[in-house]
């Protein structure tokens, strides 16, 4: 007989701290590079592909959510709880996703070839218009702070759950392998 | 449990601190894009739309012919034997858009190269054969030394001579500045690429390199009575026309480094006798105002480089690309005021 699920499937889990590591990179990149001169070419040639490499991951891991079973929150969460997980979540996927398009975006509008990597590139997603440009690139810092405050929520709640509350909430997504209790 | 919320505090305080560090909010001394620009916009002025350096200009197009030469340099498409369309903008140095032409002015040539597999060359030249500042620092420090005193109007001459004194480089740099006298008009203007860049060949082997648009105009140095020119516009006008009676050429010659050649220091010449190669012909046939040339809305990054150039090792380098950006996404958001050059001047 089956037990019930503790833990994300192996996959969720691996795309899970992929793209923790990817983004939290990234944004180490971002607000780096702004305010860089002799690092700058360096960190943006870095910046492009890796924005588009979080774009892909994020439309596999949110398809590939729709198709698996999710373990279930412990107990101990209220449904008002739940519910802020729910969102926070939603946040950060949506965030995870319109970010890198605003950066495709906001390149194409400037009339950047977008170069991931040698001569490979992607084509341009938005007409020439430095004005609109000007709204992408203004856009795309804030929803990077946004970003970043959500990353800092989304930590300071397993952390509160993992050493205050103490529900095994960080055990449904552990790098590791965590039995049924 | 309390003790246990302080610690969550604490890790969350550290990240958060992290984070801005690397955003360099702990250093406000520390030279920024952003600060480099505000130093321009000190020097120059705020001119809504307007480049914050290099800020007068005209757009131009045409096509590069290139003669299949370059193919052993660089595996870059740009090289194999063909022709691509190329707009470009010619321009003064300085962040007034309503200057004066005068022929001591330094004097830019931006292209942008549309290549056939949809890659781009970019390139930001000048009419120096050196550059006058070794690092972004020298640069910037240079700003700040000839910024406007507010009683005179005019650089303090104490702190010019206090910067000359501490930038021996720079010195030596005006000296072989000095020593190429200007050419009559923009036509017969040779520009350069300024840095040294890295070409890579199909092998994978890199060679340092410079590169010089070599005019087809015959030189002729600017006249003395020029210099007493009262069109403010002299300069881009004898352009126009100059262009409307002909298509204007420039030799592209790639001069290639040896081992020991400084790839890092702009404000060096290499020495005679390296080799140079003519990789093809630059033409400019069609010339118009910004207002309504593409030109305008181009940052002409000279890091946006194709499969088989790179960047050298000189810091001015990405400095160069981190700046112009910087500028650009500034000018970007402004309403366009008119061009000193409006359409109606550029006879087509």
């Amino acid at each position: 007989m089956a037990s019930q699920q503790t833990q994300f499937t192996v996959l969720m889990r691996i795309l899970h701290w992929l793209m923790a590591a990817m983004v939290l990179t990234m944004l180490g990149i971002g607000v780096a590079m702004v305010a860089s001169l002799g690092e700058y070419h360096r960190l943006v040639s870095m910046h492009r592909p890796l924005g588009i490499g979080i774009l892909i991951l994020v439309v596999i891991r949110f398809v590939n959510r729709q198709f698996s079973t999710l373990p279930p929150f412990p107990a101990s969460m209220s449904p008002q709880e739940r519910l802020v997980a729910h969102a926070s979540e939603l946040l950060l996927y949506t965030l995870l996703f319109v970010q890198p398009l605003v950066g495709w975006g906001m390149l194409s509008a400037a009339r950047y070839p977008i170069v991931l990597c040698g001569p490979l590139h992607l084509p341009p997603i938005l007409p020439h218009s430095v004005m609109l440009y000007a709204f992408l690139r203004r856009t795309h810092t804030a929803l990077a702070y946004l970003l970043f405050l959500a990353f800092l929520a989304h930590f300071g709640a397993i952390l509160f759950h993992t050493l205050v509350v103490r529900d095994g909430l960080f055990s449904r997504m552990a790098p590791w392998r965590v039995r049924a209790r | 449990m309390l003790r246990r919320l302080v610690g969550i505090g604490v890790i969350i305080l550290c990240v958060a601190g992290g984070f801005l560090y690397l955003g360099g909010w702990f250093s406000p001394n520390a030279l920024t894009p952003s600060r480099f620009v505000d130093a321009f916009e000190r020097t120059g002025g705020i001119h809504s739309g307007f480049r914050r350096n290099h800020a007068k200009g005209v757009g131009v197009s045409g096509y590069f012919e290139s003669n299949g030469e370059g193919e052993r340099l660089s595996k870059a498409v740009v090289f194999k034997a063909g022709r691509v369309p190329v707009i470009g903008r010619f321009s003064f140095g300085g962040g007034d858009p309503n200057v004066v032409d005068g022929p001591n002015m330094v004097r830019g040539l931006g292209l942008l190269f549309w290549l056939a597999d949809g890659e781009e060359w970019r390139t930001a030249m000048i009419n120096l054969p050196v550059f006058p500042f070794q690092t972004p620092q020298a640069f910037y420090d240079n700003l700040v030394a000839s910024e406007l005193d507010r009683k005179t109007g005019k650089p303090d001459p104490e702190k010019m001579a206090v910067f000359a004194a501490s930038h021996p480089a720079t010195v030596r740099a005006l000296g072989i500045i000095q020593s190429h006298a200007p050419s009559s008009g923009f036509d017969n203007t040779a520009f350069h690429s300024l840095n040294a860049f890295r070409f890579v060949d199909a092998a994978g082997k890199s060679i340092a390199v410079r590169w010089t648009l070599a005019p087809v105009q015959p030189f002729a140095p600017a006249s003395a009575a020029a210099t007493a020119q009262t069109e403010k516009n002299y300069l881009f006008d004898e352009l126009i026309a100059s262009i409307a009676q002909h298509p204007l050429q420039w030799h592209l010659i790639v001069t290639i480094g040896l081992p020991g050649d400084a790839t890092n220091d702009a404000t060096v010449a290499w020495p005679d006798g390296r080799e140079q190669v003519d990789v093809g012909t630059l033409t400019l046939d069609h010339i118009e105002s910004e207002e309504t040339s593409l030109a305008r809305d181009i940052n002409f990054d000279p890091l946006v480089l194709p499969s088989g150039m790179a960047p050298s090792d000189d810091p001015l380098l990405s400095a160069r690309s981190a700046i112009y950006s910087q500028s650009f996404t500034r000018r970007a958001g402004e309403a366009k005021t008119p061009s000193a050059i409006p359409p109606a001047e550029v006879r087509k």
